[in-house]
């Protein structure tokens, strides 16, 4: 039975030289044939992550396992893991061909077979027929194509891609984002894909890792992520946003702005401080009676699905709202919302705490049913 | 109409120059060399060229010449690519140009220092108990004046390509499964090899017509196509073969441009 673990981080730290470390005791697990997703903003590390499992780059502390192996000082060239480099490093001095090949080759394959992995692979990516050009003779999304070719073709565990999208313009990087989606379902290979476009990787992921300041600040599903942000930072990060400060009275109820909401949070403390987050299209515009929130709206900008509209609430808050509906600048609106589109933060909670107190309280709801 | 009018402006002094000492000498070189000792017309020095004693000369400039290359290519590669890795690279490439900015004749007569009888070379070879040695006007003291003197203009057009590889490439080759040797052998050097190219022309070309240091360093032990030259034009008298093994010479060297002739890639 094979191990369902491909790659794991154990408590591993990244250093260079005397700077402040730009990896902080990274753990976590990737499972095979699942597209994962490390997100966050520039700097960050998701780089360095990739680097280390590549093997360009050694861990300072901690230790890296491919398929139940300690890799830590496995070189690159004999690790069973391909990159996808951000500016795709495709060899200017061969043909599309002998870019594919250059792997098999290393390999000492027969030509014959050679050729025919490289026909299947370039058929794989859409780019039959395109042996014999030059590198310099494709568009970006071909070259990006080829470099995805390159790497499958050795039918690696793991293909790392690094933003390899980031370079192409919005359509284009529409239509890669479904073939390379669909492209891995049909390998099954794990893709462990870097960006720092959250759109990206809630269409894309099976998996998110969200990273900042060289640490994971959440993992899970996109729709978890979503839902659920674990703090500040991943709610701010994933989408946008209304965060503001609560107290959470008992399980079920929060107060936030004077006033006393249901919710289905539960888990913390009694008039335990916390952070409230609704997302902008769950706030729906009423009138101030109706309303469980008044404000009034001080910008309106219209973003062609729907208007987002800006507006304060008597304590000075400020709340985006998403609607279809339009107000003028200066109404005084209401806002109506439902209990499950309030999601209480606790601050400071650690990724395990959180993950355990959601585990909890799912068990009881099984319970009940 | 007219920017191309004052763009033809601009070419004039290049014109004027290309013409008076280029295209000049060499129609004048031509001319020479259909002229014998008595100033008759023939094709005697052609004739000339083909025999034994200059066959045997052109071929001994080309083994010179390729030895000067060969050993400059082999200290420069790894130079350079030392050079590119490390720090302060550009005040290192600065301190090995700095020797080329010497006058020629200077060096030379400081390495005749260094390998004399008393020099501070055979102080060494004494010091360690090997005893005095000839070493001046030897083809090793030929070989390596002229690679030391050659080599900065080795190393610059090599730095220049290995500064330009995208350093993903190397990951990338790493990544696909290619051992260090391997990186070289398929990704590295082929990307440098326009660096490799014009660095050998820079340094083959002038060692092929080298004449001072013959006799300055090699004790006129080492005859090339440049010493015959310089012997014809200035001891015997004799432009008229001079010309001709000039015209050989000029000859080679367009051959060994367009051998070695850059093609150039895109990326
Ligand atoms: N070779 C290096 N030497 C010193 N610091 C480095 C080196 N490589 C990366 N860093 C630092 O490590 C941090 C993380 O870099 P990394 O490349 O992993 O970021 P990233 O998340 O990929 O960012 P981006 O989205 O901009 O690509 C940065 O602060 C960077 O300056
Ligand atoms: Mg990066």
């Amino acid at each position: 039975m094979e191990n369902a673990v491909i790659i794991q981080f154990n408590h591993v730290t990244k250093q260079y030289q005397n700077d402040p470390a730009v990896l902080k005791d990274v753990s976590f697990e990737i499972e095979r044939g699942k597209f994962y997703t490390l997100l966050g903003p520039s700097g960050c590390g998701k780089t360095t992550i990739l680097r280390l499992i590549a093997g360009f780059t050694e861990a300072t502390t901690g230790d890296i396992f491919i398929d139940g192996k300690k890799v830590n000082t496995i070189p690159a060239n004999r690790r069973q893991v391909n990159t996808v480099f951000q500016d795709y490093a495709l060899f200017p001095h061969l043909n599309v061909f002998e870019n594919v090949a250059f792997g098999l080759r290393i390999k000492k394959m027969k030509q014959a077979q050679i050729e025919a992995k490289v026909k299947e692979a370039l058929s794989f990516v859409n780019l039959k027929g395109y042996e014999n050009r030059e590198i310099s003779g494709m568009s970006g999304g071909q070259r990006q194509r080829v470099a995805i070719a390159r790497a499958i073709v050795n039918e690696p565990e793991v293909i790392l891609l690094d933003e390899p999208l980031s370079a192409l313009d919005l359509k284009l990087r529409t239509q890669m984002q479904y073939e390379l989606r669909e492209l891995q379902k049909r390998l099954g290979i794990t893709f462990i894909f870097v960006t720092h476009d959250q759109e990206e990787a809630l269409a894309m992921s099976d998996e998110i890792f969200v990273l900042n300041e060289g640490k994971i600040q959440q993992s899970g599903t996109p729709i978890d992520i979503y839902d659920e942000p674990i703090n500040r930072f991943v709610a701010d990060f994933i989408g946008e946003s209304n965060i503001v400060p609560g107290i959470m009275i008992e399980d079920f109820l929060v107060e936030f702005v004077g006033k006393r909401f249901d919710c289905v949070d539960q888990g913390m403390n009694t008039n335990e401080p916390v952070e409230v987050v609704i997302r902008p299209e769950d706030l729906e515009i009423t009138t101030r009676e109706q309303g469980k929130l008044q404000v009034t709206v001080h910008s309106l900008l219209f973003r062609g699905v729907h208007y987002e509209l800006s507006c304060t609430d008597e304590d000075g808050n400020e709340w985006l709202v998403h609607s279809t509906k339009k107000a003028a600048i200066g109404d005084e609106i209401g806002l109506y919302f439902d209990p499950e589109s309030i999601h209480v933060m606790r601050l400071g909670e650690s990724e395990e705490d959180f993950d355990r107190r959601l585990e909890a309280y799912t068990e009881e709801d099984h319970h009940a049913k | 109409m007219q920017s191309k009018l004052s763009r033809r402006i601009y070419l004039i002094p290049y014109a004027i120059w290309i013409a008076l000492f280029v295209v000049t000498p060499i129609i004048l070189v031509v001319y020479y060399s259909f002229y014998d000792l008595d100033g008759n017309f023939s094709l005697e020095n052609y004739r000339q060229f083909f025999t034994a004693v200059y066959l045997k000369m052109t071929l001994s400039s080309f083994w010179y010449a390729f030895l000067i290359t060969a050993i400059s290519l082999l200290v420069a590669y790894p130079t350079a690519y030392f050079l590119v890795r490390t720090k302060h690279s550009q005040l290192w490439l600065l301190l090995i140009i700095v020797p080329s900015w010497v006058n020629l004749l200077l060096k030379a007569y400081a390495f005749i220092g260094i390998f004399g009888k008393y020099g501070a070379a055979n102080h060494f070879l004494e010091a360690i108990g090997i005893g005095t040695k000839q070493i001046l006007f030897t083809d090793f003291s030929f070989i390596f004046v002229s690679v030391y003197i050659f080599i900065p203009f080795m190393i610059l057009p090599i730095f220049n390509a290995l500064s330009e590889l995208n350093p993903s490439l190397l990951d990338a080759a790493n990544d696909l499964g290619a051992s260090r040797w391997t990186t070289f052998r398929r990704v590295i050097f082929p990307l440098t090899i326009d660096g490799v190219k014009t660095g050998c022309q820079i340094v083959f070309i002038p060692a092929l017509s080298l004449f001072m240091l013959t006799r300055l360093i090699a004790g006129n032990r080492v005859i090339t196509l440049g010493t015959a030259i310089e012997q014809h034009f200035l001891v015997t008298q004799d432009w008229g073969m001079g010309s001709t093994i000039a015209v050989f010479l000029i000859i080679i060297m367009f051959l060994i441009m367009a051998l070695t002739g850059n093609r150039k890639r895109g990326v």
